[in-house]
Parts: C-alpha cells; sequence; structure tokens
C-alpha cells in the first residue's frame, strides 16, 4: 500500500497544482499509515523539491515524447507506475492535466474516482472524500468503495507546506506508448499567474463602461501583483479576452482574495467565484446581489474608488 | 461524418438547492432542470455545424430515466437526427461512462462529444472514462475545432493559455466556452423533434465503485462589512491585518 502522486508539469516546470497535490499526497499518507511517492513524466526542472513537501521518493519517466501532454498515454504511464510501486490511492492536481487524466486512470484501473475534492479522507468503515456541489451550495461527501482509488485535489485548497527536504530523483522504467496526438502550438500569456493558480484577482464587469477604462483595473492588478478576469458579458463584447471570463460557464477559481468591480453578483458569476476566501465588492448600487457575498463592500462609484484604492496601496507599500 | 454527443440533465444555476432523509438524498422537488448548458451550446451545436458541413449523423445519447425525455427532445428540436436513452439513473461517472461506450463500441462513432463537465458535481470524469475504454485519444476542454477529412484541428484550454493538437477520428472531444455559438430551437425544430427516433435501451451491469454519502450546506457567509468610500487606507488595512491576504 501507498499513495502515488502524479505531479504534474507544463514546459519543463512543476505546476503549482503539482505541489499541493504532494502536501495533500503526504497528509493523506498519514492518516492511511503509509508513504506518499510522486512521479514526474518527461522533462522536469527540480522535481527532486517535492520531496520537501513530504513525498518520500520521487520517480521521473524521463521519456521525452512525455513534455507534450496527451492524457491517453499519461494515463497509461502513471497507472504502470502505480502498479509497479504497489500504490492503490492515485493522486493529483484538478487542473487541465490532472481532470483529462483522471477518468482515463478510474476507467483503466477499475477504481473509484473522484475529481475536484476538498477534504482529507477520512476512513472509517470506508474511504470517504467531499468536494463542493451544486455551484458550491453544498458538500457532498462520497464514498470510494474499489480497491483503487484516484483522486483529483481542488486548487488553492492544500497550500504546499514543506515537512521535510528534497530528494534525489530516481528513474523509473515503464514503457511509453506512442502519442496519438500530435501537439502543434502552445501559447501561454507570460509574465502573470494562470488565473486558476492565482491567490489575489482583480475582476471587473459591465460597470466599466468600456475597454479604454481598463487603466485602473491594470494598475490595481499591477499594485497587488494580481491576475485580472472579467465578467462574462464583458468578454462576450470583446472588452476582455475570453481567458479572463470567470463564473459558471467561465473559469472556476478560489483565490485568497477576489476583489469585483463593477460586477453585479448574477449567481452564474458567483457560480465561479464563490469559494474565494475573501471577496471585496465595490459597486454604485448597494442593492447589488454581489454585496450578499461579500466580505467587505465598498458602495460607491467605482471610478473614484478605484483610483483612491490604488492611492491607498501606494502609500500602503511606501 | 457519424457523431455522437452525450447529453445530460442538471438543475439550473438559479434553482434552490435543499436534501431529504437526514440531508442523504437530493431533494428533486420544485427543482427546474435544463439541459447541461456545456452539452447543449457547445457540444451538440459543434456536431450540428460538421454535420452540416460534410454530412452525416448526429446522434443523442443520455443515460437516465424516462423523466429525461425532454431534454433529449429539446437536443432534437436543436437539430440532432436521433437519440438513444439507456434506461437507468446513473450512479456514478463510471456507471455513465461504461454505459455510453458499450452503445459507442457498436456503432463506430467517428467522434464522441461531450460537454467539459456537468454544472452540478463538475466532475469532468465521464469524458475521460469513456475514451479509455474505447481506447481513442481524448481532447477535453476544446474551444475550437476544424475538422478536414478524418483529421481534427482542435484548440483546447491549458492554465493559462491555450494549446493546438491534431488527432485524427476515432477520438472523445469535451467541449468548452467558445467551441460554438448557443442555437435557440425553432418551431419547426420543435414540431419536428416529436417524430425523430428515440431509441431506449435496457442499462448493462456496472460495479458500484462511488456513491454519494450526504451532503452538507456550506457555512454561512459572515455580514458584509460596509467601508466608507472615502476611506481606501480602511480597507488596505483590514485586507492586511484582518483577512491577511495582502
Ligand atoms: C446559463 C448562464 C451562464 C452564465 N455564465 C456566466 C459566467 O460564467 N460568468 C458571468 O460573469 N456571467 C455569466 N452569466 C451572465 C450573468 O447572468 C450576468 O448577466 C453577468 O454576470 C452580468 O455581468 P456584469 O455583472 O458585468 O454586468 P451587469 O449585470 O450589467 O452589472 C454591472 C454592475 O456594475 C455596477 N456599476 C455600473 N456602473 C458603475 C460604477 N460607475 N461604479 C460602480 N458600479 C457600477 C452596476 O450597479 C451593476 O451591478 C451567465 C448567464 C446564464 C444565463
Ligand atoms: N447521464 C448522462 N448521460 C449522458 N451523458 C452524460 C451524462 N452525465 C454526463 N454526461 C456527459 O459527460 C459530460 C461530463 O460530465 P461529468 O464528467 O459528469 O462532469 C457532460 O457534459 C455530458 O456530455
Amino acid at each position: 500500500m501507498a499513495i502515488l502522486v502524479y505531479a504534474s508539469s507544463a514546459e519543463g516546470k512543476l505546476k503549482k497544482g503539482a505541489l499541493e497535490a504532494v502536501t495533500y499526497g503526504y497528509k493523506t499518507a498519514q492518516i492511511l499509515g503509509t508513504e506518499a511517492y510522486a512521479v514526474v513524466l518527461g522533462d522536469v526542472e527540480d522535481a527532486g523539491q517535492l520531496g520537501k513537501y513530504g513525498a518520500t521518493k520521487v520517480y521521473q519517466v524521463a521519456d521525452a515524447s512525455l513534455n507534450d501532454f496527451d492524457g491517453q498515454v499519461v494515463a497509461a504511464v502513471v497507472a504502470d507506475a502505480a502498479k509497479a510501486l504497489n500504490a492503490d490511492v492515485i493522486v493529483t492536481s484538478n487542473d487541465s492535466a490532472g481532470k483529462t487524466v483522471v477518468g482515463r486512470l478510474a476507467a483503466r484501473l477499475n477504481a473509484g474516482c473522484l475529481s475536484g475534492v476538498n477534504s482529507l479522507p477520512t476512513t472509517d468503515g470506508g474511504f470517504f472524500v467531499k468536494k463542493n456541489v451544486f455551484s458550491g451550495k453544498a458538500v457532498a461527501e462520497f464514498e470510494l468503495k474499489s480497491a483503487t482509488k484516484v483522486l483529483s485535489v481542488m486548487g488553492n485548497t492544500f497550500p504546499p507546506e514543506e515537512v521535510a527536504s528534497s530528494v534525489s530523483v530516481e528513474s523509473l522504467s515503464v514503457e511509453v506508448p506512442a502519442s496519438r496526438i500530435k501537439v502543434k502550438a502552445v501559447e501561454t500569456v507570460k509574465g502573470t499567474v494562470p488565473l486558476p493558480e492565482a491567490e489575489l484577482v482583480v475582476s471587473a464587469g459591465r460597470g466599466m463602461k468600456g475597454p479604454e477604462n481598463w487603466g485602473i483595473i491594470d494598475e490595481l492588478a499591477g499594485l497587488l501583483e494580481a491576475t485580472t478576469a472579467c465578467s462574462r458579458p464583458v468578454a462576450d463584447i470583446g472588452w476582455r479576452p475570453h481567458h479572463e471570463h470567470v463564473g459558471q460557464t467561465g473559469v472556476a477559481i478560489r483565490p485568497n482574495l477576489y476583489i469585483a468591480i463593477g460586477i453585479s453578483g448574477a449567481i452564474q458569476h458567483l457560480a465561479g467565484v464563490n469559494q474565494s476566501k475573501t471577496i471585496v465588492v465595490i459597486n454604485k448600487d448597494p442593492e447589488a446581489p454581489f454585496f450578499k457575498a461579500a466580505d467587505y463592500g465598498i458602495v460607491g462609484d467605482l471610478f473614484d474608488v478605484v483610483p483612491r484604492l490604488n492611492a491607498a496601496l501606494k502609500k500602503f507599500k511606501g | 461524418m457519424k457523431l455522437l454527443v452525450c447529453v445530460s440533465k442538471t438543475p439550473d444555476t438559479t434553482t434552490k438547492i435543499s436534501f431529504t432523509d437526514g440531508n442523504t438524498t437530493f431533494n428533486t422537488q420544485g427543482v427546474q432542470y435544463i439541459m447541461n448548458p456545456y452539452d447543449e451550446w457547445y457540444a451538440l451545436v459543434r456536431a450540428l455545424e460538421l454535420k452540416e458541413q460534410a454530412g452525416g449523423t448526429v446522434t443523442l445519447i443520455n443515460v437516465g430515466p424516462k423523466a429525461n425525455d425532454t431534454v433529449i427532445r429539446k437536443g432534437l428540436a436543436i437539430g440532432a437526427d436521433n437519440a438513444v436513452r439507456v434506461d437507468i439513473e446513473p450512479a456514478s461517472a463510471f456507471a455513465t461512462a461504461k454505459q455510453i461506450a458499450e452503445h459507442a463500441k457498436a456503432e463506430n462513432y467517428d467522434a464522441v462529444f461531450l460537454g467539459k463537465e456537468t454544472i452540478d458535481y463538475n466532475g469532468a470524469e465521464v469524458g475521460a472514462m469513456i475514451a479509455e475504454m474505447l481506447d481513442v485519444p481524448f481532447i477535453s476542454f476544446a474551444t475550437n475545432m476544424t475538422v478536414e477529412g478524418n483529421t481534427a484541428t482542435i484548440s483546447r484550454d491549458i492554465e493559462g493559455g491555450s494549446e493546438v493538437l491534431e488527432v485524427a477520428t476515432p477520438f472523445v472531444v469535451s467541449a468548452a466556452k467558445g467551441l460554438a455559438e448557443q442555437r435557440i430551437p425553432n418551431m419547426r425544430g420543435i414540431m419536428t423533434a416529436k417524430r425523430k427516433p428515440l431509441k431506449v435501451v435496457p442499462p448493462v451491469d456496472v460495479p458500484d465503485l462511488v456513491s454519494v454519502k450526504g451532503y452538507e450546506l456550506p457555512a454561512e457567509k459572515s455580514e458584509c462589512k460596509y467601508i466608507d468610500p472615502e476611506n481606501m487606507d480602511e480597507l488596505v488595512n483590514l485586507l492586511h491585518s484582518e483577512a491577511k491576504v495582502i
């Protein structure tokens, strides 16, 4: 019995979710009285650091064909690694890679799976884990009854914790099947933290009146080193790029701080952001539904309030 | 192309959610159901567009009880040719995938379309499972797709960006925003939908791997603290020393 964490990477770097998944795997190993191992695929810089977050062994399948992501290949490799290492709980992050692999692993191993878990397992009379359901309107507890179990861990829920030190990376030889997908291009926005991984998010909506007014939002985001987001109509009319759209039909996020500016707080918007730890709402309408979900509310004209907030932040930063 | 679109039924986001039997059962009383938006707006519509471009058929599949026929008929009204319903309330994503894979194995579809996830459980599990059961590639979170012969070029969302892939049929693809534009069924579609074939098939046996034990309602949010719009120093202060987020 052991736990195997598939630590996902992109462009040779471990994803933030990978460190969180290892932290989760370590804590689960403590509950189950076993060890957590990590496996990385392809070329990955400094994979040994996963030892710091509790992986007692870090394995690498260094085949260069794994540098391009294909869930079919990854599932085959991770499943074989799990068998070789005698692991019966497989953990990964709930990011684009993890979500694409969890179902495949479960089908391959006849394993019960749950994506987006937000609790550590409890083991009184079975194996139980929880996740948010119905747009955060409830939490459901699931029982995984199979011998092998596959979990993906909700982002920004188990912050990486250093519990030990780096370990040396051991190579693991498993067969890597040929991919049937050809990756033609990868484009990522450089210089900012991707929205699903961001801890601080500044988001604006139709209250902004037009794309030309986003300067104050960019300034605020710059001061906080936050990632920018927007409501759906704003992306739909082309004021902002689509990848910034958060909510039920866009990206779901749970940052530590979400600042919503000129957004009414429709239920479909809240569905993607209401798990944020702290919510600040700036809106000129005191009746805006967003205030019901807010920790801090400012009723006022955003064109006055945001510049004042920017000035206050500059002063705070000195 | 011979295309299969998996459609599911989900409570509308605006519906009030409650539970019965000591919080172990979802209370369906008075719940407003819709077709999962990713299935309806993006997966189904893109499949229809491909059929319009290259010919072929679009078949819908749903795993669920008779009450789901309303959702299936809506899909037929939007333009699918025919539908299959596997007559069982699925117990898990695995159970759903197994029933769909069982049907798809016999039919040799060029592509199987799904929504990227259902908006009630946000599983994003079924598509990957079907692909594994059929031993074909799976492209998740597709935002753009063109098909030339038997080769598809697909863009998919990744953290902070996108990637472009090429894949040959057969494959499974899950649809995210951008893949197509929502279509509203017209009167003629609604009328003809009533006559389109909807085949009800019995389920196959599946192992019981996962089940819901119970539900909890999230802790009440504490009252919003209002801050004087003239006093942003106070907000910065609270974010720093009370919320400890900056
Ligand atoms: C099935 C479905 C799915 C959807 N999915 C999403 C989703 O994923 N994400 C999403 O965001 N929406 C989604 N929507 C749309 C959602 O219902 C709302 O229409 C949308 O969120 C509203 O965007 P908004 O708040 O920017 O605009 P509005 O609702 O127009 O609100 C603008 C707000 O700005 C305030 N304001 C105006 N001027 C100022 C000013 N000078 N200073 C301060 N405040 C000001 C107003 O008081 C108002 O509250 C979905 C809808 C449906 C039906
Ligand atoms: N009961 C079902 N019948 C048919 N398709 C389904 C069913 N449940 C889920 N799906 C499909 O699988 C996708 C992903 O669902 P999930 O993995 O549950 O988030 C949905 O968007 C649907 O396309």
